[in-house]
């Protein structure tokens, strides 16, 4: 397993998206620092680059990487390999250097100006959501073999997590205003990734407001160990999930 | 070596393989042989596990493949079109390939230096022509001394003196006693290469024979010629 | 024929009044209630270190009760430890520990009726009921005093400095925690509180109602379970305060309600759920305060009127302002927001174009609480944005017509 892992991420570190895309991390993270003359501001611009680009990048770069690994896939198949050991291979190359990439590019910034425990929070954030939108472009690559209409679910998926299930969520809410619903939101936030992250994030850096009434039911949930357990275990299930399910899939999948 | 039992396979409505039952032996150079779309890949492919048949069953040595893997360990598969990530190099392609087989030792080297390959170990994959590809992919389907060798296409981007080399190693293989499968559309060059044919025409394996049989019932001397009249034949 | 009355009037002050008595286990008083029957009027007892169950003290004389090396005095739980009746009272340096508790008198450490020109001061309160208690006093201080008490509930626990109507008090330099309200004020008026520390108090940090003309300045208050809370009152000062860290729906860095003609300078709100709600508040003016790290810095009801805010720095602040309405009858100035991405054309150090310190999302929160949830997604900035450019929600008249590109000091 170890020796497809190796030379994956010796692969994609060289390609030139990647890089473009830790230099473009580390010029950004660089400069919300540096421009902003408070550095909690300059952590609020990078809050928006981890939940947009880190999640957006992560998906579409790798639903692109398995379409064209597609011949190099099948090469691999042909070797006396096990299926489940070729498809967690690439998941695991592909989601390490992603996540090298991004503790380079936005990872050294924030422990140079940020190395506190909001910083900790949002780079170990960052990092799942670029496995878990990894895990995701496995999911969409396997269930379908033309690849425009995989990148097109990718994409529709990176809205769906980042912009369509909070409408979804805004609007429950304000249909449902007149009951409480402090823990029905905390249920629906297990339902998206980006919205746990979000809130993990939160509660480091807008404290005073979430301890509001309804912020404190959420601070109390999430702040206390078990709901950060709670929230940890519903990340690592965003990426078991869907990656457990894909390697089903494509241990039966004709290529 | 390789006993195929009643085959079949659909990708949607389409009959990709319809009861196809063989026996491939060693010491044989078999051609797979039909026009566009009769079902020649994807019998390879199900041969190497890549495709799973709906029903009927292949054995490998005599064992059934369905969901083993190490079985694979004796065949050289060398794809019609193969490619590589990008950035990866030549030598790191053959690293890797040697890695996963956990040998590297008693290699068989003859096409990596017909080719030249070793001069080009520090190319990247992504920078080389199609010709090259074909180059490293066959060089890496002989590599490990498989006793199977299944080569799609294989002599298609070549120039002809690659292909030349190429033809001389099979046949040596062939001789040694292994098992070598071909698909190819030029006829010409399995002429004087193969000791077997099989015919396949919209899934459907419409003939195995050896090429003397062949000759003797189309009463050509020359394989493109017979197989010519095989396919006007069944035209019609 | 002056200097002779002078002289007489001294040696007659000195001859009469100025004894001194000495209470300890090796004086010729063992207790202190002994010593207190004994005294007259202008003498001065001094009290040994030693542990000293006496019940009640009352002390109605104007003497001088003072504690050398900090002896301590049980109310066993049972007691107010000492009673005040007499003007011009001084206690000075004791350990007051275990007043009793009850729910029909406040019972406290140390508790002056009806008196004037009582001063209390250095003294150290543990596990009292109310700490000091100042029932109807003039012209009393209240100085350098330690007051700790462990309350877990509201109704098992009373307030650490109690003023119930006054004049001219003067409570300076305590340290509170633990109690229900650390200060609390009560129909008092023309009095100051002064580089006092209330932290951790169940309820308030400071409560104050129906009191007119004080001034509180250099106070900290931190951590109260309801921040400050001052209400119905007129004409008070507050300056260079600290209000940090007040946690909860309910919890303010300040609560004003129904105040007329406050004044509030160079005070620091810090870390607080909101640094200051407002409630039916008139003619307020806030100049050079800064509001840092809250939740919301300013939640204004549509009940104020006529509150002016100059040149405040507001800095990273969850929501700079909140407000439950559209009806904006108060004045923005030369503040520093630092969520201001207005321009400077003219380069004078004042945006060009006014800042709105509402953000719809505040409006929305405001609304429906657990909205909180999706602050700072990308839907949510969308919602910010298209306000900014086509205000709906947001009340219009609700801005700063001339922010500063830097901050205000």
């Amino acid at each position: 397993m170890n020796k497809i892992i190796k030379y994956v991420i010796t692969d994609i570190l060289r390609n030139k998206i990647v890089l473009i895309y830790t230099v473009f991390l580390l010029a950004a993270s660089f400069s919300v620092f540096s421009l902003e003359d408070n550095s909690s501001k300059g952590l609020l611009s990078l809050l928006n680059i981890i939940l947009i680009v880190v999640p957006l990048v992560s998906i579409i770069f790798s639903t692109i990487y398995m379409y064209n690994s597609a011949e190099f896939i099948e090469l691999l198949v042909s070797q006396p390999l096990k299926r489940n050991t070729i498809w967690l291979s690439l998941f695991t190359g592909l989601a390490s250097s992603l996540s090298i990439a991004f503790l380079i590019g936005a990872g050294i910034p924030v422990l140079i100006y940020q190395a506190n425990l909001v910083g900790f929070t949002m780079i170990l954030t960052g990092v799942l959501l670029s496995i878990i939108f990894a895990a995701i472009a496995f999911l969409a690559t396997v269930q379908t073999r033309d690849k425009a209409k995989g990148i097109g679910a990718a994409i529709m998926l990176w809205l769906y997590f980042s912009l369509l299930f909070d409408g979804l969520v805004l609007f429950i809410l304000f249909q449902f205003a007149d009951y409480p619903m402090e823990n029905a939101m905390i249920g629906l936030s297990a339902l998206n990734p980006i919205d746990l992250s979000r809130i993990l994030i939160l509660l480091q850096l807008d404290v005073s407001a979430m301890m509001g009434y309804t912020g404190a039911v959420f601070k109390d949930f999430f702040g206390a160990s078990n709901g950060l357990i709670f929230s940890f275990f519903v990340l690592l299930s965003w990426i078991v999930i869907p990656v457990w399910y894909s390697t089903l899939k494509f241990n039966s999948k004709d290529l | 070596m390789i006993q195929l039992k009643n085959i079949s396979k659909h990708f949607g409505k389409l009959k990709a393989l319809d009861g196809v039952t063989t026996i491939c032996e060693k010491s044989e150079c078999i051609a797979l042989i039909g026009p566009n779309g009769c079902g020649k890949t994807t019998l390879i492919k199900t041969i190497l596990g890549m495709v799973v048949p709906d029903s009927g069953s292949i054995t490998f040595n005599g064992e059934n493949i369905l969901k083993h893997w190490q079985y694979r360990d004796q065949i050289g598969y060398m794809p019609q079109m193969g490619r590589y990530p990008d950035n990866m190099t030549i030598g790191q392609v053959l690293g890797m390939m040697k890695d996963i087989r956990g040998k590297s030792e008693g290699l068989d080297e003859d096409l990596i230096k017909a080719f030249s390959v070793q001069n080009l170990l520090n190319k990247r994959m992504g920078t080389l022509s199609g010709g090259t590809i074909q180059k490293v992919s066959a060089a890496l389907a002989f590599l490990f001394n498989p006793s199977v060798l299944i080569l799609d296409e294989p002599t298609a981007g070549l120039d002809p003196v690659a292909s030349e080399l190429f033809k001389e190693k099979i046949l040596a293989e062939k001789d040694k006693g292994k098992l070598v499968l071909i698909t190819s559309h030029i006829l010409s060059d399995l002429d004087d290469l193969v000791t077997r044919i099989i015919y396949m025409q919209e899934g459907k394996l419409v003939f195995h024979k050896s090429i003397e049989e062949l000759r003797q019932d189309t009463g050509e001397e020359r394989l493109v010629k017979s197989i010519a009249q095989v396919m006007i034949s069944n035209y019609e | 024929m002056r200097y002779f009355f002078f002289i007489f009037f001294t040696l007659l002050y000195c001859s009469t009044s100025a004894a001194n008595i000495y209470v300890g286990a090796k004086r010729s008083h063992r207790t202190i209630s002994s010593a207190l029957n004994e005294a007259k009027s202008g003498d001065t007892i001094f009290v040994d270190a030693g542990l000293y169950r006496e019940k009640n003290l009352i002390i109605n004389k104007s003497i001088v009760l003072k504690g050398v090396g900090s002896p301590v005095l049980d109310g066993e739980k049972k007691y107010e430890i000492i009673s005040i009746t007499a003007d011009g009272a001084v206690v000075d340096g004791f350990k007051l520990i275990h007043s009793g508790i009850s729910s029909l008198e406040d019972l406290s450490g140390i508790k002056v009726y009806d008196s004037r020109n009582v001063v209390i001061r250095n003294n150290i309160l543990e596990d009292t009921f109310f700490g000091i208690y100042i029932q109807n006093g003039i012209n009393c201080s209240i100085e350098n005093n330690t007051l700790k008490a462990t309350g877990v509930e509201e109704q098992q626990s009373g307030n650490g400095i109690h003023c119930w109507k006054g004049d001219s008090l003067r409570v300076i330099g305590n340290q509170i925690s633990g109690h229900r309200d650390g200060i609390y004020f009560e129909f008092v008026k023309n009095s100051v509180i002064w580089r006092n520390v209330s932290k951790n108090n169940l309820r308030y940090g400071l409560h104050f109602m129906f009191s007119n003309d004080d001034m509180y300045v250099n106070n900290v208050f931190r951590n109260n379970g309801s921040g400050v809370s001052v209400m119905y009152s007129n004409r008070i000062k507050m300056f260079s305060n600290y209000f940090e860290e007040n946690w909860g729906d309910a919890a303010h860095g300040i609560l004003l309600k129904e105040i007329s003609d406050g004044f509030m300078e160079g005070n620091y709100f810090k870390r607080n759920t909101s640094g200051i709600y407002m409630e039916g508040a008139n003619r307020i003016y806030m100049k050079r305060n800064v509001f840092e790290n809250n939740g919301w810095a300013l939640k204004i009801q549509a009940s104020c009127m006529d509150v002016v805010l100059e040149l405040n720095n507001f800095i990273g602040n969850t929501f700079d302002v909140g407000t439950n309405g559209s009806l904006v009858l108060n004045r923005f100035n030369n503040n520093y927001w630092d969520k201001y991405d207005g321009y400077d054309l003219d380069k004078d150090k004042i945006g060009d174009i006014p800042y709105r310190p509402v953000s719809m999302y505040s409006m929305i929160v405001e609304k429906y609480p657990p909205a909180m949830i999706l602050f700072r997604s990308f839907i949510t900035s969308l919602l910010d944005k298209t306000e900014k450019l086509i205000p709906s929600l947001t009340p219009e008249n609700l801005k700063d017509t001339a922010p500063m590109m830097k901050r205000a000091f």
